[in-house]
């Protein structure tokens, strides 16, 4: 009798919480299927997919994602394996600044960035300078400068997820004991790195990167004050003039996280993480 | 290793300690650069006024201005707000799903939503959340026939309610905040020992003993940390609060945000300034919650 009323009231807050995560989908969902008078259709779908300006930014948004990923992927995991095996005493400090991004949000971030890097940064207190301003370097029409910072961004908002992913998977697979197997056989260091340690973190660093994914692929702080045109700025101004559309595309926004959220779980068997620009 | 020079020891050691720490000098070039460097540019910015000399009148002007002053505020309450309610709603489910025995399956489900409707934010949350309770949202228009106009006569926004408005953006950041508590107390409290509890019912405890003096000074900590952490979570929050309120409502971000975009105050060091309590306030509550986390690692996991 005890238990049954303790279960009673937990399925009351199961209930509770249900219908907090079901109800704002559902309603999405619902609205953006009523774009049609008197019936339920796709057409807010459609319309949404069908306009170049989305297949623009929901591209860059998604090549810019990858980019982050691997260039991500290329400063991390050498670090992480760096420090693990030759340089135990950096721990501390390599992981202090894996946290920074916790305590310094998007909004400051950017901020930050265009005040020093919109100047030609100088060496202190001489006139000799580091680095011409990057957000007017432009190659060909093209914005390198405001593309360098932005992956630069998104590489840091995703630093803290990304190294843990790297670092735990590093971990569980004993890479001293790869390391050294590999070297005995006669492999060299690129060798080890591609052949070896890669391969056996592979599930540690698909959590890391479709975590990254999510975190980017609609981010909105960084891409609308460094002035590109992302997915997360052309959904925030659809939803300006639009009804129907951005229903729609929200809809599919909560799909690729579920998906990315998803994957995660099925190959690392854990709970997930978090992250996200709110 | 083995072809390694016997002699000159010394510089060898030096040698290869420059060359340790040479592999992660790229990590510690992109850290100062795209870190380090924009944060110092906003301290010192902070410190000083348009001509550059240096001053304390920013910093002072944190706590004089009003706007500034309304903007922390309402930051710090909203924040505030929602970590506390996320928290106790957040730990009431997974108190549900682990010792309120909830079959697995229930579990399992609520633990995979969790984590996305933890990373489930900025614009499409804000979407969500107008058709959801909007003027014209889904749930509005349900309450309205079902509640409010069946036995008030009256609509839910003749209550005073408002979707742009601070309860409205609770119940939004709510959506984001209680998954996070879901998520990392579950692992806590499965980390309750069942011996524990034994042996405080064989030394004669109730169980309302048990839970006041066994498990709630072992859970005590984690509790409160994951809502210090829920704090920083809401307080460096932007793009939610943009998109659905466009801006009418000024927390802190969306001051710094207008200040980003032309200069609202007129004193850029101003903005500097106030950019810098926002990451004083944000790291006080990371140290809080790892000061915390001290004390449950002793019980837990």
């Amino acid at each position: 009798m005890k238990l049954k009323f303790k279960s009673l009231w937990s399925w009351i807050w199961f209930l509770i919480g249900t219908l907090y995560f079901i109800l704002p989908l559902y309603a999405t969902l619902d609205f953006s299927l009523r774009m049609e008078r008197d019936t339920i259709g796709f057409k807010a779908y459609r319309v949404a997919f069908a306009d170049p300006k989305f297949v623009e930014t929901f591209a860059r948004s998604n090549i810019l994602a990858v980019i982050t990923i691997i260039v991500s992927i290329i400063l991390i995991v050498p670090t992480a394996y760096w420090v693990r095996l030759r340089l135990p005493q950096a721990r501390r400090i390599v992981e202090f600044i894996t946290l920074l991004p916790f305590v310094i949000p998007a909004i400051i971030l950017v901020f930050g960035m265009i005040r020093v890097f919109s100047t030609p940064v100088r060496i202190p207190f001489t006139d000799i300078i580091l680095i011409q301003p990057l957000t007017t370097l432009i190659v060909n029409k093209f914005h390198l400068g405001t593309y360098i910072l932005i992956v630069a961004g998104y590489m840091i908002l995703a630093l803290p997820y990304m190294y843990r992913a790297v670092d735990t998977g590093m971990r569980t697979v004993d890479v001293r004991t790869l390391t050294e197997a590999s070297q005995s056989l006669g492999a060299n260091g690129f060798t080890i790195m591609w052949h070896v340690i890669l391969p056996n973190i592979r599930a540690s660093l698909l959590s890391g990167a479709l975590l990254t994914y999510a975190i980017v692929v609609g981010e909105v702080v960084l891409a609308s004050f460094l002035g590109l045109d992302t997915f997360g700025p052309y959904l925030f101004l659809l939803g300006q003039h639009r009804a129907y559309e951005p229903s729609a595309l929200t809809f599919v926004a909560f799909l690729l996280t579920w998906a990315a959220m998803g994957i995660i779980q099925l190959v690392s068997g854990e709970q997930g993480q978090t992250a996200g620009a709110h | 290793m083995a072809d390694t020079p016997m002699t000159a020891p010394r510089k060898a050691s030096w040698k290869s300690s420059f060359a340790k720490w040479l592999g992660v000098a790229p990590f510690f070039l992109f850290a100062i650069f795209f870190i380090l460097l924009p944060s110092f540019s906003l301290l010192t910015g902070s410190f000083f006024d348009a001509d550059g000399n240096f001053t304390f009148k920013n910093i002072a002007e944190l706590f004089t201005n009003p706007t500034i002053v309304t903007a922390y505020k309402l930051s710090i309450e909203i924040s505030a707000v929602t970590a506390l309610g996320g928290g106790i709603f957040g730990f009431l489910l997974a108190y549900a799903i682990t010792i309120g025995g909830l079959p697995k399956f229930v579990r399992k489900a609520l633990i995979t939503f969790s984590g996305v409707a933890s990373n489930f934010a900025g614009v499409p949350l804000a979407f969500a959340f107008v058709a959801t309770l909007g003027r014209t949202g889904f749930v509005t228009a349900l309450l309205d026939v079902y509640v409010f106009q069946k036995y008030f006569g009256i609509k839910l926004y003749d209550t005073g309610f408002n979707l742009y408005s601070f309860a409205g953006l609770a119940l939004t950041y709510l959506y984001f905040q209680f998954p996070l508590m879901v998520l990392i107390m579950t692992p806590a409290l499965d980390g309750l020992k069942r011996e524990w509890r034994e042996a405080a019912e064989n030394l004669g405890a109730t169980a309302f003993q048990y839970w006041t003096r066994v498990a709630l000074p072992i859970l005590l900590p984690p509790i409160l940390g994951t809502m210090v952490l829920l704090f920083g979570n809401a307080f460096g929050a932007y793009a939610t609060a943009y998109a659905l309120t466009g801006g009418a409502l000024p927390i802190i971000t969306i001051q710094i945000g207008a200040q980003i975009r032309g200069d609202v105050l007129h004193n850029p060091n101003l903005g500097y300034a106030m950019a810098m309590g926002m990451v004083f306030i944000m790291a006080i509550s990371l140290v809080g919650y790892s000061w915390l986390q001290k004390f449950s690692e002793r019980w837990l996991r």
